[in-house]
């Protein structure tokens, strides 16, 4: 089919395999580490942009996926000593369901409605969680050392996370491709054009956009689950940070929502800023750069919806229409 | 539990409810006049808070007169954010006013925390107990009670009886019409953003009286401006004062029934029951 | 001959404004039915109604012989009605093929990407739209707007389409052509309904009108019938003579 001579599609596939293969070759820590976090960022922001790019619903509340889903993981490895692969499926599992009940009640909401209840979804979740005995409340669950043993060692552990993430990388960058070149995804971004007439049109709405919220949980739930794995420990308040949720939308509007390209070249670019902030040698004042990463992030955005709304894909398309087919 | 300690804690509440009404009514104030939710608005309460604060602590003001200023400084920053922001999106869909104001947001959050840290701070005042029959009640309260009213009086003075207010009224009824009518919309939804703003500093200020905080817990009474929003209808500024005292009165006796770190999450459920039954609110309003 | 259409009774009251009041009218398959009235009569509230936008207050819809009170555009579509706005609704950040083809995927016929695709490279030709099929629909001037958005409605192959003053603003020659192509979608057995205003236009293609004034049918009948009745002039022109003339010029 043409639109496999999607050059957008080939760009961010080479990007996350080029990030993700080289501290495998390289055979290097430190570097796996960084392209870790990084790999992590691409598959929040290409999640939340089948929610938020494609069908149009703004949601601040993206990080209560990784999270919950993230502890059903964690309570499988610990409490019902599952094997690391089932974990993480049923972390998807987890936070599929999640979005499934919070869609039903929440997506009934417009617009602005609905980005309002996703705000309150962080913070109540991580207080559900916090008082929840079986997920540890208040300290949350915490693995023991011997489960790293079936893996060959913690340091073979760390590795094999690392694949995986890699591999779910992969997948999340052409898992968004193939929903927005599929029946279903036309369905969506006409909702997002217009809801109203895509009714008209048929296409039933509360089914739709439950599937696309669904959808956008299950990668979030999957890597919640090798990130905890891999920390050890899984607490309420690491779960459910904010600056996640925030982090990821930042990341949509800067690379470019709505394309399957935006959010990989989003989450670079935020990463890049980010790391560059935290080893910064420039202070203001007596605080180091690090501490406005906030701020930066915030007068970052503004300026984009101001002036490019579309992110750096979308100013690319409107400046050389000759790339809007190509560049997806 | 006895009556008595039942009863101080429904008046608690309500007292802290109206303070809680004023800051969501700043925020339906600029939901009514242009359809936009200010998501900035927490980062303002906690400007408030810090500004009275501040104006105490280092320079020995008493708050009540620090609250001018702040309320000035509140109507001024509220200002200058329509003009970055939405001043600029005259058609913008929704979405973008939202993130627009939510990126202001990140910038005083983010420069708050650098100033201040994400320390707590306690103003330290106090105006004493107040003894009524078999009640308890900090004064602080009673007069940040008081305070809320005179300026809900004000603010509906100011709407029903000067021109400026007539003007933001018009404005929100029918912007075109306005327009046509020679009436400075850009100007005027400057100043009701403004007015929005200084509402929820003066809330703030208020708050920061007898309440410790931080510079993230505007955040939570923004949430709570959005449930109060949702219980008294978005866009109706007596309905702000009601919804408030109903979540007031909610949160003096929740308490007493289960675990405070409940109340954020029966909070988030309760808002979201209202906007699904009735996106208006309980009592209409414009939607 | 198939009723493809019943409206029994159907009311609709808004607040304290009542836009529709025992609206009754049966539809037969392959008719064209002119929806005429002054502004404010309550036309496209019938509309909307009828395409499960609104629910009635009172009354039922039978569609296609099924009981469709209450249900959703959704439903009505993939039932097999298609419908054109008014104010039209392009999907602006969609090219002009992906909204035709829009049209073919979730209307009855449930079409895959690919049939779609060439539906949409059919009616957009219909249409006139082939050379910016792959133009935003955003771009395009008013009245290409109007073509995209009886495009998308065609590409569906409804059983029922419901148009809705698709020839406002439109020239004269404009106008007959575009009664042509109503004429030739008709000729296709797509059973149709239209709202307008030009009044010379819906006499002529309508093989019955249907007149509402202030939600309530005033008259119903054939083109001829109408036009002469007296409820029906007082209620545009209040000058019975005027009639006469419009149809004399004709």
């Amino acid at each position: 089919m043409s639109q496999w001579k999607n050059l957008g599609l080939w760009l961010a596939l080479a990007m996350v395999v080029l990030l993700g293969f080289w501290p495998i070759f390289s055979r290097d820590a430190s570097g796996r580490e960084a392209a870790f976090t990084i790999l992590l960022a691409i598959v929040m922001a290409s999640s939340l942009n089948i929610v938020m790019g494609y069908t149009g619903y703004v949601s601040f509340g993206h990080v209560v996926f990784y999270g919950l889903g993230g502890y059903v993981g964690m309570y499988a490895l610990s409490a019902l000593g599952w094997p690391l692969p089932l974990a993480v499926l049923a972390g998807g599992a987890g936070s599929a369901t999640l979005a499934f009940l919070l869609g039903k009640a929440i997506l009934r909401l417009r617009g602005s409605y609905f980005a309002l209840a996703t705000i309150g979804v962080n913070e109540a979740a991580r207080t559900f969680v916090a008082n929840f005995a079986p997920f540890g409340a208040a300290t949350g669950i915490e693995l023991q050392f011997s489960i790293y043993k079936p893996y060959g060692g913690a340091m073979q552990a760390l590795w094999l996370t690392y694949y995986a993430v890699v591999a779910i990388a992969i997948f999340a960058v052409l898992f968004s491709f193939l929903i927005k070149n599929s029946k279903f995804g036309l369905g969506l971004m006409s909702i997002r054009e217009d809801e109203d007439a895509a009714e008209v049109l048929g296409i039933v709405t509360p089914n739709a956009k439950t599937m696309a919220f669904v959808l956008s949980a299950i990668l979030p739930g999957m890597i919640g689950t090798l990130f905890f794995f891999k920390n050890g420990n899984v607490e309420p308040g690491d779960a459910f940070r904010l600056g996640f949720s925030i982090e990821s939308l930042v990341m949509i509007m800067l690379g470019g929502q709505g394309t399957v390209l935006g959010p990989v070249l989003g989450a670079l670019g935020y990463q890049r800023l980010r790391t560059t902030l935290l080893t910064s040698d420039i202070s203001i004042g007596s605080l180091p750069l690090k501490d406005f990463q906030l701020v930066i992030s915030g007068v970052l955005m503004l300026l984009i919806i101001l002036f490019i709304p579309g992110g750096l894909v979308g100013w690319l398309r409107q400046r050389f229409p000759s790339l809007r087919r190509v560049l997806a | 539990m006895d009556l008595g300690s039942l009863t101080t804690s429904l008046i608690d509440g309500l007292l802290i409810g109206v303070v809680y009404g004023i800051a969501a009514m700043g925020l339906n104030l600029i939901w009514g006049v242009m359809r936009v939710i200010n998501l900035a608005h927490g980062a303002v309460i906690a400007l408030g808070m810090f500004g009275v604060y501040l104006l105490f602590s280092v320079m020995g003001i008493n708050p009540y007169l620090a609250l001018g200023l702040v309320a000035i400084l509140g109507l001024l920053l509220g200002i200058v954010i329509y003009y970055l922001t939405i001043g600029n999106m005259v058609n913008a869909p929704h979405l973008s006013t939202l993130l627009a104001t939510f990126s202001i947001n990140m910038v005083i959050i983010g420069l708050g925390t650098a100033a201040f840290s994400t320390s707590p701070r306690d103003s330290g005042f106090s105006l004493g107990t107040a003894e009524l029959g078999f009640m308890k009640l900090q004064n602080t309260r009673l007069v940040a009670a008081l305070i809320t009213l005179l300026v809900t009086s004000a603010l509906y003075f100011f709407l029903y009886r000067t021109r400026p207010g007539k003007y933001i009224r018009a404005v929100s009824n029918n912007r075109a019409a306005a327009e046509l009518m020679g009436i400075p919309a850009s100007r005027i939804l400057a100043l009701s953003f403004g007015i929005g703003t200084m509402l929820a500093a003066i809330a703030g200020g208020l708050i920061a009286t007898f309440f410790s905080f931080t510079i993230l817990s505007g955040e939570v009474y923004q949430q709570k401006s959005f449930v109060i929003g949702v219980l008294g209808g978005l866009g109706n500024p007596l309905g702000a004062l009601l919804g408030g005292l109903i979540l007031g009165a909610l949160e003096g006796l929740l308490p007493l029934a289960m675990p405070n770190t409940w109340v954020p999450v029966i909070e988030f459920i309760l808002f979201v029951i209202i906007l699904l039954v009735k996106p208006s609110g309980l009592l209409g309003g414009k939607k | 001959m198939t009723l493809i259409l019943q409206v029994e009774g159907v009311s609709k009251r808004f607040g304290g404004l009542q836009a529709l009041m025992q609206v009754t009218f049966d539809l037969a398959q392959g008719h064209i039915l002119g929806l005429i009235g002054p502004n404010g009569a309550g036309k496209t509230t019938l509309f909307n109604t009828i395409n499960g936008v609104f629910t009635p207050d009172e009354g039922r819809i039978r569609f296609l012989g099924r009981d469709v009170t209450g249900a959703k555009p959704y439903d009505m579509a993939r039932m097999g009605m298609a419908r054109t706005h008014q104010i039209v609704r392009p999907l602006n950040e969609l090219t002009v093929r992906e909204n035709v083809m829009a049209g073919a995927c979730f209307g009855h016929e449930n079409q895959g990407l690919r049939q779609a695709s060439i539906i949409a490279d059919e009616v957009m030709s219909f249409a006139g739209l082939a050379a910016r099929a792959n133009q935003l629909a955003g771009s395009l001037n008013v009245a290409q707007k109007k073509r995209l958005e009886m495009a998308r409605a065609l590409a569906a192959h409804p059983k029922l389409l419901l148009l809705d003053e698709v020839l406002a603003g439109l020239t004269p020659s404009e106008i007959d052509g575009m009664v042509k192509t109503i004429l030739e979608i008709r000729s296709q057995g797509v059973t149709i309904i239209m709202i307008e205003h030009v009044m010379k236009a819906i006499m002529n293609v309508s093989d019955r009108i249907f007149v509402l004034e202030y939600g309530m049918q005033i008259a119903e009948g054939k083109p001829e019938d109408v036009v002469r009745n007296p409820k029906v002039v007082e209620a545009y022109l209040g000058d019975p003579q005027m009639a006469k003339r419009l149809m004399e010029e004709g």
